[in-house]
């Protein structure tokens, strides 16, 4: 069993790490749900700058009064920094397509083995659709997966291959979860960092996919 | 029908009178943002069935606006036969009648669906896309591999009459466009035979800044005034 955290304290917690791993200049999409507070981390020795998928190029903060004119991903409303710029929706998906962001952060229902992640459609179910999804995780350069560790039922997330139909194949580069970093490389999903809360044993135990352990494993930053 | 100068400015019951049953219609918007509310509202209100409706997205049908919001209201009143779009979550009545067989929907990548629109719009027979490869959504699709890497072929998406939303014209037609409202409206002014746009303001010629116009005027048929409804008043 893993231990349980509030809840509030993991989306806080899974947002914070990843916005510790962003580098400076870097041009970064957040998706809807945990992925959307890491703007609220951002170190502030780096300039960051966030790209939305109806096409603005540095986004900021909620406003104090928000004009619905100016939104974001999930219909938030969204301020302009200083020296930012809006797109059409094609030129936004060739920036996310051509290789033009250095990283995209979104959740997920499955991630596997291989960095395929699975997060649009419940056949039978939901029908939400892939919206950017699919582009963005093929174009992007580095794939951000920010999850629980587990679903509502308890179920690992983190899967030895993921049964639901998939949005990209062999694109994630790195999940965080609220009790780890696991990065891949050299094709393998390598645990590079744990939170305090578990050991080695409880988290291999309750992740659905094999990790390698990283020599350098340690505990997890922003803690 | 014959471009006219000044462009018409219509009534919004007005404008939707040229969608007949069964018609391909665009509607620009992205989630709440730039759809051509007073439009939509029209066409909801005119009872025009059998639609095939290409949208971003189906708008809104929820608990709070279970009649629906936007173009969200064409699908609740059962006036569409078939979708494409990137995503239609926050819709509920779009799952639920995909679920049960009602409604034909297809979902396409929110990149691959724009430049679908813009081939469809600049004359292109298609254009290869990595989006997508490996996954459910290549079934079914031609492919092509080039220079080792894998790509689906995308075909061109045109309708019968595009809405759009605008923030000013000028009455040659020309269009600018404010904050995230832009989104899919000047790729959808290319792509329809008919377009129909609903704007804040209509000045005259020469005070829009050439450099600064995004959709020029020789795309665009007909100009409606937004209305004051919640969001047409509001985006």
């Amino acid at each position: 069993m893993l231990p349980a955290l509030d809840d509030e304290l993991v989306r806080h917690r899974i947002a914070k790490r990843i916005a510790l791993d962003l580098e400076d200049q870097a041009v970064v999409n957040l998706g809807i749900g945990i992925p959307t507070l890491v703007s609220d981390y951002l170190p502030s020795d780096r300039h960051i700058i966030l790209q939305t998928e109806n096409g603005v190029i540095g986004a900021g903060p909620i406003p104090e009064k928000p004009d619905l004119r100016f939104i974001g991903a999930g219909g938030r409303p969204l301020s302009l920094v200083p020296g930012s710029s809006i797109v059409a929706s094609d030129f936004s998906f060739g920036l996310i397509r051509g290789g033009h962001l250095d990283a995209t952060v979104l959740g997920t229902l499955e991630v596997d083995e291989e960095g395929s992640l699975a997060n649009w459609w419940i056949p039978g179910k939901l029908v939400p659709g892939m919206g950017g999804a699919m582009d963005l995780v093929t174009g992007a350069k580095n794939v951000y997966v920010a999850t629980t560790h587990l679903d509502k039922k308890g179920r690992p997330k983190l899967v030895k291959k993921c049964t639901l139909p998939l949005t990209g194949v062999g694109v994630v580069t790195t999940i965080v979860t609220e009790f780890c970093v696991v990065r891949r490389q050299g094709g393998k999903m390598t645990l590079c960092e744990i939170a305090p809360e578990v050991s080695v044993e409880e988290l291999l135990a309750n992740t659905g996919m094999t990790l390698s352990v990283s020599p350098e494993l340690r505990t997890m930053l922003g803690i | 029908m014959k471009k006219t100068i000044p462009r018409p400015v219509i009534s919004a019951e007005k404008a939707v009178s040229f969608i007949r049953d069964g018609m391909s219609v665009m509607v620009g918007g992205f989630n709440y943002g730039g759809i051509p509310y007073t439009l939509v509202d029209a066409l909801a209100e005119s009872g025009t069935k059998d639609l095939y409706l290409i949208a971003n997205d189906t708008a809104y049908a929820n608990d709070e606006h279970p009649e629906g919001i936007g173009h969200g209201k064409l699908v609740v009143n059962g006036q569409v036969r078939k979708v494409t779009a990137s995503h239609v979550g926050l819709n509920r009545e779009t799952g639920r009648l995909f679920n049960e067989g009602r409604l034909d929907l297809e979902l396409v990548p929110q990149g691959t669906f724009v430049e679908r629109i813009r081939c469809g719009g600049f004359g292109l027979g298609g254009f290869l896309s990595p989006t997508g490869v490996g996954t459910i959504y290549e079934e079914g699709k031609q492919t092509l591999e080039i220079s080792g890497k894998k790509y689906i072929l995308e075909l061109p998406l045109r309708a019968d009459v595009a809405l759009i939303r605008a923030y000013k014209a000028d009455t040659w037609g020309n269009l600018v466009y404010i904050g995230t409202n832009r989104n899919f409206n000047p790729l959808m002014a290319t792509a329809a035979d008919f377009v129909i746009a609903e704007v804040d303001e209509i000045v005259e010629p020469g005070e829009l800044d050439p450099d600064c116009i995004v959709t020029p005027g020789i795309l665009v048929d007909a100009l409606v005034l937004k209305g004051d409804g919640y969001y047409a008043s509001r985006t």
